[in-house]
């Protein structure tokens, strides 16, 4: 079993440097190549998820374990939340790329494409299983370069400028995180997550921490985009290939911003009120502005990133009140449906996101254009896009029976257990807001009088797009199964558990 | 203590650059700077004074060395830097090419 979880990053590596070098040889094989191996990585992951069961598996990498309770090497740590993660990065991937088959089939230089898709993948595996803080920058910063490229990929003029603050900020990003990692190590003498947080338990010098947690909190914020630190994003993602959009929106920013800051401040840093605090504005201050910005846009993928980050706000705002819950240690009941509904959130957010990015680029693949006034009328014309895009605009503005309604609707009902009704207030606001501008989409992309003149000529999209389409519909409804209880006892209770028992991480690392 | 001063007002030195500069290259140098004062920071972690390199040699009574850790997180760090300064320098010289200026406020495409 453990023997599988360095194959999650060694299988995409090895087929980005195998496409990059026979793609230019053999016609066709990144096409076919790069799916297939998004598809052994999904067979690999549910054979994890199906024998895991709530435990945690450790893999020592170069056979450097545990040398009298002190860890040498580096760990790879795989456990219920982390397999989650992995759940979401690989379908998606899978999709994203299926999607692409016909979608990149205009672009120069495919094989590069391929090669730096299987780049992100493997990043983004190496972050979620890492369990050394140093180890964990440099596969953030694999998955975040590759998509810098794939960001550029259109080389035209608004793809290199976003590309170019997205690379600024990013790289800000990095040398706060790094710095934090300094600091940490500093003080601490080691850089594994299990150790260092045997080392804050045993007691530590306050000021100094809340330090190193603020540069983190900016760091990964960076990453993640959350409200003062969010410039790049709408750039970034409006101008990228859209399965690429697909990919950044709904999984990068998950993979390495919220799980990340999810991961520390749970199993790493003692819990602190300060922080909780800051995590619980933020996500609410993320929550409300981005859905207003998001509103006055005419660009459909700017609307769509927009969204995004007020998206992304839920999930940080359930997760700080699951801390702040947990932390008055009376309404423990309260706590978990917080973090349940934050996981819940972010899986829900991958699925409705991807499906959403995957409608606008398959109108920009028919139509040429993201102004959404200059669609309309496209009902008849395209009727999978339509329906799908329908189905996951009522998803994510919270509509039943569809997933967006049931998690929003556990953290809503989280926040008014935990006595906070101003959030639950404002999360119920912002779900109206969604709606509106969601509303906003359908009409003048789908129902408005066409302005367009060559609506007669306009045709569905091709197979393997509409097919990649449907998938991700069909989840949108699927995944509000996971509201029943027994269900979600099966599925979200094992992850819910290993941030509510934030010791046990260590602990069952380091063998105490 | 006036080392890692030193090292601040470096940091201090490339953020000003990365702030106030209009062109796209001295962005880029200056966010190279910004990151070298950080890569001396971390290398300043790992020393012990009057330490040597941690090579052990059972010939010499030399007991104290210095942290071999930090330096091999700065070497990929550097690594790391490098990759991403090359990538900004070939979108910088893809901008020139489709603006012909280096100076951000001409480019200016994203907005709202």
């Amino acid at each position: 079993m453990d023997a599988l979880i360095p194959l999650f990053i060694v299988i995409p590596l090895i087929s980005a440097f195998l496409i990059m070098i026979l793609g230019k040889l053999v016609k066709g094989f990144h096409r076919y190549f790069a799916p297939f191996t998004l598809l052994v990585l999904i067979a690999m992951t549910i054979i994890v998820f199906a024998n895991l069961g709530g435990s945690s598996i450790q893999y020592a990498v170069g056979g450097w374990g545990l040398e009298k309770g002190i860890p040498v090497g580096i760990f790879m740590v795989l456990d219920a939340f982390s397999v989650l993660m992995l759940c979401i990065i690989n379908l998606l991937g899978f999709i994203a790329l299926f999607y692409s088959i016909s979608y990149m089939a205009k672009y120069t230089a495919e094989s590069n494409y391929y090669s730096l898709f299987c780049l992100i993948i493997a990043g983004m595996n190496g972050v979620v299983l890492s369990g050394d803080l140093f180890n964990l920058c440099v596969f953030l910063e694999v998955s975040v370069i590759a998509s810098y490229a794939l960001v550029a990929f259109g080389v035209g003029k608004t793809e290199l400028e976003a590309s170019y603050k997205y690379q600024i900020l990013g790289s800000l990003g990095f040398m706060l995180i790094l710095l934090a990692v300094g600091l940490i190590y500093w003080k601490t003498k080691t850089l594994n997550i299990a150790d260092v947080r045997q080392v804050f338990e045993a007691g530590y010098n306050q000021p100094y921490y809340i330090f190193v947690q603020i540069l983190l909190i900016a760091g990964f914020g960076l990453k993640a985009a959350v409200i003062p630190f969010h410039a790049w994003l709408p750039d970034a993602h409006s101008s990228a290939p859209s399965p690429i959009s697909a990919m950044l929106s709904g999984v990068l920013i998950k993979a390495v911003g919220i799980y990340v800051i999810i991961r520390l401040f749970f199993n790493m840093f003692v819990f602190s009120h300060e922080i909780a605090l800051v995590l619980t504005a933020l996500g609410a201050i993320s929550m409300v502005v981005g859905s207003l910005l998001a509103i006055v846009q005419w660009d459909l993928k700017r609307m769509l990133a927009y969204s995004s980050i007020s998206q992304i706000g839920y999930v940080l705002m359930a997760m700080g009140m699951g801390i702040l819950l947990l932390l008055k240690g009376n309404n423990e009941a309260a706590a978990i449906l917080a973090i349940g509904g934050g996981i819940y959130h972010m899986i829900n957010h991958a699925v409705f996101k991807g499906l959403l990015f995957l409608n606008a680029g398959a109108i920009e693949h028919r139509l040429d254009t993201r102004k959404l006034k200059e669609m309309g009328g496209l009902s008849s014309a395209m009727p999978i896009t339509s329906t799908t895009s329908f189905m996951g605009s009522m998803s994510i503005s919270g509509i039943p029976p569809f997933n967006g309604f049931f998690s929003k609707l556990i953290i809503i009902i989280a926040a008014i257990n935990g006595r906070f009704y101003l959030l639950a207030t404002l999360a119920v606001v912002v779900s109206i807001i969604t709606l509106a501008y969601f509303l906003k989409f359908q009409r003048f992309a789908f129902f408005n009088k066409s302005a367009n003149k060559a609506l007669s000529k306009i045709r569905e999209v091709p197979f393997p797009m509409s097919f990649s389409m449907i998938i991700l519909a069909t989840l949108c409804l699927a995944l509000s199964l996971l509201a029943i209880p027994s269900v979600s006892e099966l599925i979200l209770r094992p992850a819910i558990d290993v941030l509510m028992q934030s010791d046990l991480y260590s602990t069952t690392i380091i063998g105490i | 203590m006036t080392v890692y001063l030193l090292c601040f007002a470096l940091f201090l030195v490339g953020l000003y650059g990365l702030i106030t500069r209009r062109n796209l290259i001295k962005i880029i140098i200056s966010k190279s700077i910004t990151e070298f004062s950080i890569f001396l920071i971390l290398v300043l972690i790992g020393y012990i004074d009057k330490g040597l390199a941690p090579i052990v040699d059972p010939g010499t009574s030399q007991q104290i060395y210095v942290d071999p850790l930090p330096q091999a997180m700065v070497l990929t760090a550097i690594v790391i830097g490098l990759a991403t300064t090359a990538m900004l320098m070939a979108i910088a010289i893809r901008l020139y090419r489709k603006y012909k200026t280096f100076d951000i406020r001409e480019i200016k495409n994203l907005r709202g």
